[in-house]
């Protein structure tokens, strides 16, 4: 099949976006050297704006890419070989694949681990796999961990650095590591998902390519270890929100849960998420605590399993939520609990909880104080809310809705 | 193989945590070495007298000066430590926890450069 009628700039970026982490992970593996990878990778990205546009795009263009990397980063290589122990190093990974093969085989997941790994800060951790799995630029970052791009730069540099210096490997760790390294490679993914889902860096607010990749990710988790528990959660999860993807975007912008249509909703991610669900609670004792990405699945799926958005069942919502809680104290989990609560205590006494967080900094606090001051009659200071929010959104979904917001109110 | 050194950093003269059977620490540390020996992982291991014990030597000018005490005041100092070869980092961490648990101390982990740079 010929794909030359497609435009090689469109081309390039899909397969950029499908395939970075594919391609960084083949050279990683069979060098060894991230600095090299991402190089010989940009090279190569390079080498096909040069070729594409006069000779066609090649009817594998994938493949085309991982040949032109792994051949740029032989050259460089060679270019280098004046040290005689990098040159061996070359020949001797130049042979057959010789990497034992985990359950799941995937370079991909292998660089997961690998960005992830213990011995790197937490921060630079979804930094790097922002970068080296998910192919992000510098300022696309930078946004989306509020860091400023020469922080991140050097952040980058450094872990880089460290990943070569003190050896930490490009490969699945072994089980008794497992448990310990699935909570970090989680929060990532997850990470991951939200960039996609509400993205700092695009125009139209949602990167389709990085939740496929974070959903992508989750799944060979599964497979990975299929006994966990939280895996199987936070695949769970991924997919319920995933489902409301495309009803949750309207011409004003996002589209709350509440008015969303569920006609829209995408049947296929919503069966294998609630089935995914409810076999976690099928399995839930009082001798075992649940995980975050768990109960945040199931708080998921108890809302659009709800036929319709007043039917939804707030009791085990909240309890859900008071759990979350102790399991993940974090402040945000306490504004959504506040706020999920509301239909159970009542407007006031969520608005004062919410209060006593103190969130100014954070956008959503100020959404949910809006609506609940507005359902209380204090419309003013509703207004005023809206508008702080609107002054610290910056994702144009997000924006449109809260202008859209002010308008509705406004008019009434 | 990588080698990696392991430092036991410990605060002078406090080889061990108070209250600790000191004889129950040196057969761990030598059960501990001995694991290393058997899996050909041991390059070199050593304890070190506290950092009062140490004397500065600095030759970098004409006259070379000698003076007493660490070279650096510090609450904590290098106790003891192992040089190790292993696979990759995540074996030489697996070794770092098996020694700290056996000495009672933080390890500290750090690589030595390729023997080709």
């Amino acid at each position: 099949m010929s794909r030359g009628d497609d435009d090689p700039r469109a081309v390039l970026a899909r397969v950029h976006r499908a395939e970075h982490g594919a391609l960084i992970g083949a050279l990683v593996r069979r060098f060894g050297d991230v600095d090299l990878a991402e190089d010989a990778v940009g090279e190569a990205y390079a080498e096909a704006l040069a070729h594409w546009p006069a000779e066609g795009v090649p009817s594998a263009p994938a493949a085309w890419l991982s040949l032109t990397a792994r051949r740029k980063a032989l050259d460089r290589l060679r270019r280098e070989s004046s040290r005689p122990a990098r040159e061996l190093e070359g020949l001797r990974l130049l042979a057959p694949d010789d990497l034992p093969l985990g359950v799941v085989d995937d370079d991909r997941l292998r660089l997961l681990f690998m960005c992830c790994h213990p011995a790197l800060a937490p921060d630079v951790r979804v930094a790097l796999t922002l970068r080296l799995v998910a192919g992000l630029g510098m300022a696309e970052i930078a946004a989306a961990l509020l860091v400023p791009e020469r922080t991140l730069a050097q952040r980058l540099t450094r872990a880089k650095r460290k990943i070569r210096d003190a050896g930490i490997a490009f490969r699945i760790p072994e089980d008794a590591d497992l448990p310990a390294r699935l909570r970090g490679v989680m929060t990532s993914i997850y990470l991951l998902y939200n960039e996609g889902y509400l993205s700092h860096g695009e125009r139209r607010g949602v990167r389709d390519d990085l939740c496929a990749e974070a959903i992508r990710l989750a799944r060979l988790l599964t497979d990975l270890v299929p006994e966990d528990a939280e895996t199987r959660g936070l695949l769970a999860l991924l997919l319920l929100t995933q489902a409301r993807r495309d009803a949750r975007v309207g011409t004003d912008g996002l589209v709350l849960l509440a008015d969303q249509d569920r006609e829209r909703w995408d049947r296929a991610s919503l069966v294998e998420g609630l089935d995914l669900a409810s076999d976690l609670v099928r399995a839930w004792s009082a001798d075992r605590a649940q995980g975050r990405f768990e109960l945040m699945a199931v708080i998921s799926a108890t809302h659009v399993s709800a036929p319709t958005a007043h039917d939804v069942d707030w009791d085990t919502i909240r309890a859900l939520y008071n759990r979350l809680a102790t399991v993940d104290p974090s402040p945000i989990v306490a504004l959504n609990r506040a706020l999920a609560g509301a239909q159970v205590v009542g407007d006031d006494v969520a608005l004062a909880e919410i209060d006593a967080l103190h969130l100014e900094t954070y956008y959503p606090w100020h959404v949910a104080r809006g609506h609940l001051l507005r359902r209380l009659d204090r419309d003013a200071e509703a207004r005023d809310a809206v508008v702080t929010a609107l002054s610290l959104a910056t994702n144009p979904l997000e924006v449109a809705h809260l202008g859209a917001l002010l308008r509705e109110w406004d008019d009434r | 193989m990588r080698q990696y050194m392991l430092s036991v950093i410990h605060g002078d003269d406090d080889a061990v945590p108070p209250g600790t059977d000191f004889s129950e620490v040196v057969a761990a540390v030598d059960r501990f070495n001995a694991a290393l020996q058997e899996a050909k992982a041991l390059v070199f291991a050593g304890g070190l007298q506290p950092a009062s014990s140490a004397t500065v030597v600095d030759g970098t000018a004409e006259e070379t000066v000698v003076t007493d005490g660490p070279y650096l005041e510090s609450r904590e100092y290098l106790g003891g430590f192992w040089v190790i070869a292993a696979e990759d980092l995540d074996g030489a961490l697996q070794w770092a926890a098996q020694g700290s648990a056996a000495c009672r101390h933080s390890v500290e982990v750090r690589p030595f450069q390729d023997e080709a740079e």
